[in-house]
């Protein structure tokens, strides 16, 4: 539609006291919760709810994404980049239940989005109606909370407390089903009402100042403490709180996948990544400290290996929101239940300053051993293909460590995660707990419209790229100048990796083919190129940052390389590897 | 640790389809519930939801905590069945004519607690709460004489320091609450949740 039918057609807007539509309902809902995006797609069911927003479109942006799951996919990007809650619209049946991927990853990762979907009549619930599906009971693992609502009286509350839900405690994904006639039933609106107290919810634990007098006894007393980090700093937005914490404590500080960039990399107490494909030093002294410190992480399986071998030496106090992540995983030996950003700032007064420096010294022989044998070959490679590594490292220099890195899911993510660098927090958009494939485009997308004045670049492998591909038509119709970056192997890499490693070099259905990416993204009317040659890297990686709107960057890349270090599926953090000799 | 039975008592809101949370945190653990009772509790308003289930106690804390976390969810306890009183009721149909002839019936009621629910002429129906042994043992005596229908209900639990959930929703409605109503905290120190 045009924005000149805008114009000649007339408005449906309620007039001041009047009865409203439940659909103008939700639009007015939106505003007072001063959303701007809203990733979508239309169809019958939520009809009604277009047709309010046709008449707000000058103060909500609609993003028409070209599949649902890229509609999520992009408002968890948004919700990443930007710290606020994302909105996606969709319609009932299928509609619906394309979100599910990205509920249950906004779920694992605690993302805080708001999903509506629109649902058939009430009165046909049950009937096997015309798309009609369960979407309540289908998404109700995968969701915080979710209502059907059935009466548009219902509506404003239901999306006030779906926004207080999705935000707060916790974030995490919430849907609101609206069955169509809610949507054109007209009611008397009082006005919107922003939820803030829901009696069964306690979003935030009591913070227990005893345990954090115990936490501040056994820190005091470490001889050898690690600070393992996740992305609870960046939910709770305690990044200063916690560099105030670990900069006092002299602490060196690990972070899990989802933790990267709360802390800036060049931090000299930064001791990198955690887990499977993590540093080498931090996965080995996890099980040498004497003392760990999660702040704001749950212990997943990919940062522990194998749990009976994990830190069983150390005392461990747990920082969490969550209080049934406390000894979920890892058994705690002080819990400190509570938002972190209370809780930081009362650790780091109840601490002494500290240095650690012959234990810091350990930190630093581990990673040059790692240099040596992982970092430096894969940064500076013997043959002429490519490494991801030094695509990575071409990539920070373009962009002085300061771009938004999205991250799609396998070889190329762990690569892009150990490598790249960051200046600021919010920066590592990736699918961390649920692993989806697929997911870097269209969250990069939605990264864009949550922070619009930095640079996003997708980094995205060969195989998830051909999952989500169709919402390079979303950037061709909106412009969301998304730089991709395509780390093509010719496999399925990760699958590879392991098949090599761990099934005899039984190469089973990896070898994916591409098609020409930069003839489909021209099709789109997006500019790109391919290169295959070290010589043409830098100029490549520069052209892509610097052109003024969406690029691709097709980087062909060594076919068989393997991500190291790495902690094989079954073993403990210290018996981490980093070749395949060792394996 | 040893699996046992655990009786899960949960205090929730009214709302469609909180059943299913509920019952998914089980299933997707592949934990087989015994039994569930969902009925109103001593406070207006407030469900209150019975789960048996035979499990560890570190497995129990766990799904408690995962109970509780829902947005729904007021409060999840736990306790082992010296914790709580319990009973469970069970319906037996048999023949009359069979139980007039052959049993004493007297005898019957006496020793097993039982009460007679209806008398017809083709089918008696009797009642006997209690515990699983006492429902249990009535089935064997009543077999012989051709049970034609038995059914029993889910158990029902009161914990024996529970001092009610009144005073507690008056915590829960206010604004700020004190912190003895996030008490799950402390679902370290079984024997003190209750700190009502």
């Amino acid at each position: 539609m045009q924005a000149t039918a805008t114009q000649e057609s007339q408005t449906k807007q309620a007039l001041p006291g009047s009865p409203m539509s439940g659909s103008e309902i939700v639009i007015k809902a939106l505003l007072a919760e001063q959303v701007d995006t809203i990733f979508g797609y239309p169809g019958g069911a939520i009809m009604p709810i277009y047709d309010a927003l046709y008449d707000y479109m000058d103060q909500l942006e609609h993003i028409l994404v070209r599949h649902e799951q890229g509609g999520i996919h992009a408002a968890q990007g948004y919700a990443r980049a930007s710290g606020r809650t994302g909105v996606v619209f969709a319609t009932s049946g299928p509609g619906a239940t394309n979100l599910v991927t990205g509920l249950a990853d906004a779920m694992i990762d605690s993302t805080p989005v708001v999903c509506i979907t629109g649902q058939v009549f009430a009165h046909l619930l049950g009937t096997d109606a015309f798309q009609e599906t369960d979407v309540i009971n289908i998404t109700t693992p995968v969701t915080k909370w979710n209502y059907q609502v059935t009466d548009a009286s219902e509506i404003a509350e239901a999306l006030a407390k779906a926004f207080y839900i999705a935000k707060t405690g916790r974030p995490g994904p919430v849907l609101i089903d609206i069955t169509k006639n809610a949507q054109l039933q007209k009611v008397d609106f009082a006005g919107y009402k922003a939820c803030n107290y829901i009696r069964s919810y306690r979003p935030k634990p009591f913070v227990r100042p005893e345990y954090v007098k115990q936490a501040a006894e056994l820190i005091n007393a470490a001889q050898k403490p690690l600070i393992v980090f996740g992305q609870g700093v960046i939910l709770g937005k305690a990044e200063d709180e916690f560099k105030a914490f670990v900069e006092k404590s002299g602490i060196p500080a690990a972070w899990t996948i989802l933790g990267l960039s709360a802390l800036p990399t060049t931090h000299p107490l930064n001791v990198g990544m955690l887990g499977m494909h993590g540093n080498y030093g931090p996965n080995v002294l996890t099980n040498e400290c004497d003392v760990l410190i999660a702040i704001g992480m749950r212990f997943d399986d990919r940062v522990t290996g194998r749990l009976d071998k994990y830190a069983k030496q150390a005392k461990v106090i747990h920082l969490d929101i969550d209080p049934a992540e406390i000894d979920k995983n890892v058994k705690a030996t002080v819990p400190v239940w509570g938002d972190c950003k209370e809780t930081l700032p009362m650790l780091t007064a109840a601490i002494e300053a500290g240095v650690y420096p012959q234990w810091l010294q350990r930190f630093k022989d581990y990673d040059a051993r790692e240099q040596e044998i992982v970092i430096t070959p894969e940064k500076n490679p013997s043959t002429d293909k490519l490494s991801m590594a030094e695509v990575i490292e071409a990539l920070n220099l373009a962009t002085n460590n300061d771009a938004i890195i999205v991250t799609d899911v396998g070889q190329h993510q762990m690569v892009a995660c150990r490598y790249a660098g960051f200046r600021q927090s919010k920066s590592n958009i990736t699918s961390g707990g649920l692993g989806t494939m697929g997911f870097a485009l269209p969250a990069a997308i939605g990264a864009h419209y949550g922070a619009p004045h930095r640079t996003v670049v997708a980094i995205i492998g060969d195989g998830g790229f051909q999952m989500t591909l169709q919402e390079l038509g979303t950037i061709m119709q909106f412009g969301a100048p998304v730089k991709i970056l395509i780390l093509n192997n010719e496999f399925l890499g990760m699958v590879r990796q392991w098949q090599q490693l761990f099934h005899e070099n039984r190469y089973s259905f990896v070898n994916i083919t591409s098609p020409d990416y930069v003839t489909v993204a021209k099709g789109y009317g997006i500019a790109g190129q391919r290169i295959n040659a070290r010589e043409n890297l830098t100029e490549a990686i520069s052209t892509m940052i610097n052109h003024p709107g969406a690029y691709l960057l097709e980087v062909m890349v060594g076919k068989e390389n393997n991500v190291f270090p790495m902690v094989p599926q079954g073993r403990g953090v210290s018996e981490i590897i980093l070749c395949a000799e060792d394996l | 640790m040893q699996k046992q039975e655990y009786t899960i008592t949960v205090y929730t809101e009214n709302h469609i389809g909180l059943l299913n949370r509920i019952a998914i945190i089980f299933s997707r653990r592949k934990i087989n519930i015994d039994s569930l009772n969902t009925s109103p509790s001593e406070v207006p308003g407030i469900h209150r939801f019975n789960i048996v289930i035979d499990e560890t106690e570190d497995v129990v804390k766990k799904l408690v905590r995962q109970i509780e976390k829902q947005v729904e969810v007021l409060k999840a306890y736990y306790s082992s069945n010296e914790e709580i009183i319990w009973q469970e009721m069970a319906l037996y149909k048999v023949p009359t004519k069979q139980i007039t002839q052959k049993v004493y019936v007297e005898r019957l009621l006496r020793q097993h607690g039982a009460s007679v629910v209806v008398i017809r002429e083709d089918y008696t129906i009797f009642e006997v709460t209690g515990h699983r042994e006492e429902t249990d043992g009535m089935i064997k005596v009543l077999e012989p004489y051709g049970l034609i229908e038995f059914v029993r209900s889910a158990r029902v639990a009161i914990i024996k320091e529970s001092n009610g959930f009144h005073e507690k929703i008056k915590e829960f409605e206010r604004f700020a609450p004190s912190d003895e109503v996030v008490e799950n905290e402390y679902l370290n120190e079984q024997e003190h949740v209750f700190s009502m």
